[in-house]
């Protein structure tokens, strides 16, 4: 049976399905329905634990680390400057290897001030050693935080699962949610000790040589590799259970197109009806939507791209002084390729801005009609 | 008071020799025992404390950021309580750097929800582990790195902060008076929430004295009454635990080089200040408010 919800309710239903034992958030929009929905659960005594009401995004994550470390399963939602105010938090997590899940409602980061959709606050984040998956829609928010976390405790890394603010957030979309026996049958009990037993004391993030914070450094990009195929494992074990899943990558009529757009997060849903749209009219037009960032599922777009001679890629963030920050990972993934398509970037969609059907097929074809490729990205606007 | 033999912090740590934090660490953890973690955050007690792969402490520690020594605390504490394992104390060490400035809003905002831990404040009065900066509890016109003219502006009235949270409880000690500062740990221990300990742990190396002063310049600023030993119950009540000598300060300054600028005027300025905080220390134990 479908339920109607906005994705941030839907995103703390998943909280709450999966036993989550302890919650640290503050508010900030677009999360704040999350973070209101999760109090509701606590009054109601239908959360796995209890909440923490911080001061600040930093604390949040802080009490996340330290409460993960002590042997809970823990969350917590932020967006924009929360992430950007959690950035020395989000280090400091992955360098201890919790698997804490949360949830980031893309919003553009100050200045200037502004609420709209926008993956840079996120995207920002990607030397911070977590992974990353970018959600389509609320269904998807649901089922990968449910993932999130079994491959979080497998992996011991923390994972953020990032929503478009306001699109997915706070759309009302029906939702398939899973039963709680199916989510139990699914995600076992959070079973990582403690790592502060008074009965077998240890020291926890102590001061190291430069050899050994080398030694960690590398075990951790090593464990990351290792992540890869337990990410497919996991999405594998819950389409067993509830039917449906999600690929690193998703890659929809690539098979002979001239051209392949590539997309993530809400604006994938508007790229399907334009590809549709474009194929009902004879473009050889593939689609090809980023879920992974970090691990970047770099050999899987390879295999996707490499017989297909032009690329767009959308790209709903900027990073000022290259590119579109997607396309930068994109182009990176090809280059091994002997035969490299060639790429235009289009930045469209910044702040929210609406990205149309129509807008998207222009953008496919000006890139299908290029004969030389361009250096800077277009930016698309509707004005 | 019996003295607890078993220690829980090992020889052969990284302090400089006469350091006041190890020394008050090495009290508050014969009090609160083996059932302990610690959280420990930047500053001399973290890198006294460990360098990997060893640990002077006998008991669980986390080193945290800088600025959350109370919210990585509470973050313990609670998933503690979830786990029905309330009977182990949560203690964070911060010095005065990580609590009178970086970590003092999420100080605030754990002791606003009344967390349950102890927050131990090593105050030695400047950064110290970073080589002696300025922060906003050094006294002022002291000298330090960063105020080689002597500081502009005076010590926060942190116990004033704290009390205004209402916390359950919180003191001030030092290990000068170790009985004092045992005893209020032991009180500290069985209590629920919030709660507080200011110690001034004297700084040889910082404060420009000789290493054998430690306790001496700490039992000084008691006596002087310039750092007195009190406790504050619920934010309200007010007791003072050791009636001070009433010595002069420039005891106390005398014998650290920081001081060593001052004219007798400083001193005399100083001096005024002193008595009227005091008076005004007096006033709060009798039920006056400010």
């Amino acid at each position: 049976m479908k339920t109607l919800l906005q994705g941030n309710y839907a995103v703390a239903e998943a909280v709450r399905l999966a036993r989550v034992q302890f919650v640290a958030a503050y508010p900030i929009t677009p999360q704040t329905p999350i973070y209101e929905r999760l109090s509701d659960y606590e009054l109601e005594g239908k959360l796995g634990g209890l909440m923490m009401r911080t001061e600040s995004e930093h604390s949040a994550m802080a009490a996340c680390i330290s409460a993960s470390l002590t042997g809970v399963r823990t969350f917590t939602a932020t967006a924009s400057q929360g992430i950007a105010l959690m950035h020395e938090m989000l280090h400091f997590a992955s360098g201890n290897r919790v698997p804490v899940v949360m949830c980031n409602v893309n919003r553009v980061v100050a200045l200037p001030w502004a609420f709209g959709s926008d993956q840079s606050d996120s995207l920002a984040q990607r030397d911070t050693g977590w992974m990353q998956f970018y959600c389509e829609d609320a269904q998807e928010a649901v089922d990968t935080v449910l993932q999130a976390y079994k491959i979080a405790e497998q992996v011991l890394f923390p994972v953020m699962v990032c929503i478009d603010g306001f699109f997915t957030s706070h759309f009302l979309e029906p939702i398939e949610l899973p039963t709680q026996e199916e989510v139990d049958a699914f995600l076992p009990p959070f079973s990582i000790p403690t790592r502060f037993d008074v009965k077998n004391p240890a020291y926890v993030g102590n001061v190291v040589s430069p050899e050994a914070y080398m030694v960690f450094r590398q075990r951790s990009f090593d464990d990351m590799e290792k992540t890869r195929p337990i990410i497919k494992q996991v999405n594998e074990e819950y389409k067993a259970i509830m039917g449906r899943g999600y690929d690193e990558i998703e890659a929809i009529n690539i098979q002979g197109a001239e051209i392949v757009l590539v997309t993530s997060g809400a604006m994938t849903s508007t790229a399907r009806v334009a590809i549709q749209s474009l194929r009902d009219k004879g473009i050889q037009v593939g689609l090809l939507k980023m879920k992974a960032f970090r691990p970047f599922p770099a050999e899987e777009v390879r295999a996707a791209l490499k017989d297909t001679p032009k690329v767009a890629v959308l790209d709903r963030n900027i990073s000022i002084g290259k590119e579109g920050i997607w396309c930068q990972e994109i182009k990176a993934a090809l280059y091994p390729l002997e035969h490299r398509p060639m790429i235009t970037n289009y930045i469209a969609g910044i702040c929210g801005a609406d990205v149309s059907p129509t807008m998207i097929e222009d953008m496919v074809m000006s890139a299908l009609n290029r004969k030389e490729p361009a250096d800077l990205p277009i930016w698309v606007r509707r004005d | 008071m019996v003295m607890e033999e078993k220690e829980y912090m090992r020889p052969g740590h990284m302090a400089c020799p006469g350091c006041g934090v190890a020394s008050t660490m090495r009290l508050v953890l014969k009090i609160l025992g083996e059932k302990t973690i610690v959280v420990i955050i930047p500053g001399c007690q973290a890198v006294i404390s460990a360098n990997y792969p060893n640990s002077v402490l006998t008991v669980p520690c986390f080193h945290s950021a800088f600025e959350i020594a109370a919210p990585t605390a509470a973050g313990i504490a609670n998933a503690l309580k979830v786990q029905g394992q309330e009977d182990i104390t949560v203690l964070a060490i911060a010095g005065d750097g990580g609590t009178f400035d970086i970590g003092l809003q999420s100080l605030s905002g754990a002791a606003d929800r009344n967390e349950n831990f102890i927050y131990l404040c090593l105050d030695n009065e400047a950064y110290m582990n970073t080589g002696i900066q300025s922060s906003s509890s050094t006294p002022e016109r002291v000298w330090t790195m960063t105020t080689p003219g002597g500081r502009r502006g005076r010590k926060k009235k942190l116990m004033q902060i704290i009390a205004a949270h209402r916390m359950p409880y919180a003191a001030t000690a030092t290990m000068g008076n170790p009985l004092d500062l045992m005893d209020k740990i032991k009180k500290a221990k069985v209590i629920k929430g919030t709660r507080f300990i200011h110690t001034l742990a004297p700084c040889p190396t910082g404060w420009r004295m000789a290493e054998d002063l430690t306790a001496k310049s700490a039992m000084l600023a008691v006596e002087t009454k310039l750092f007195p030993l009190y406790e504050i119950i619920d934010g309200t009540e007010y007791r003072i635990t050791h009636q001070p000598q009433g010595l002069p300060v420039s005891e106390y300054t005398k014998m650290q080089g920081r001081y060593r600028h001052f004219t007798e005027d400083d001193v005399a300025t100083l001096q005024s200040e002193v008595d009227g905080e005091w008076e005004q220390l007096v006033a709060m134990t009798k039920g006056c408010r400010l």
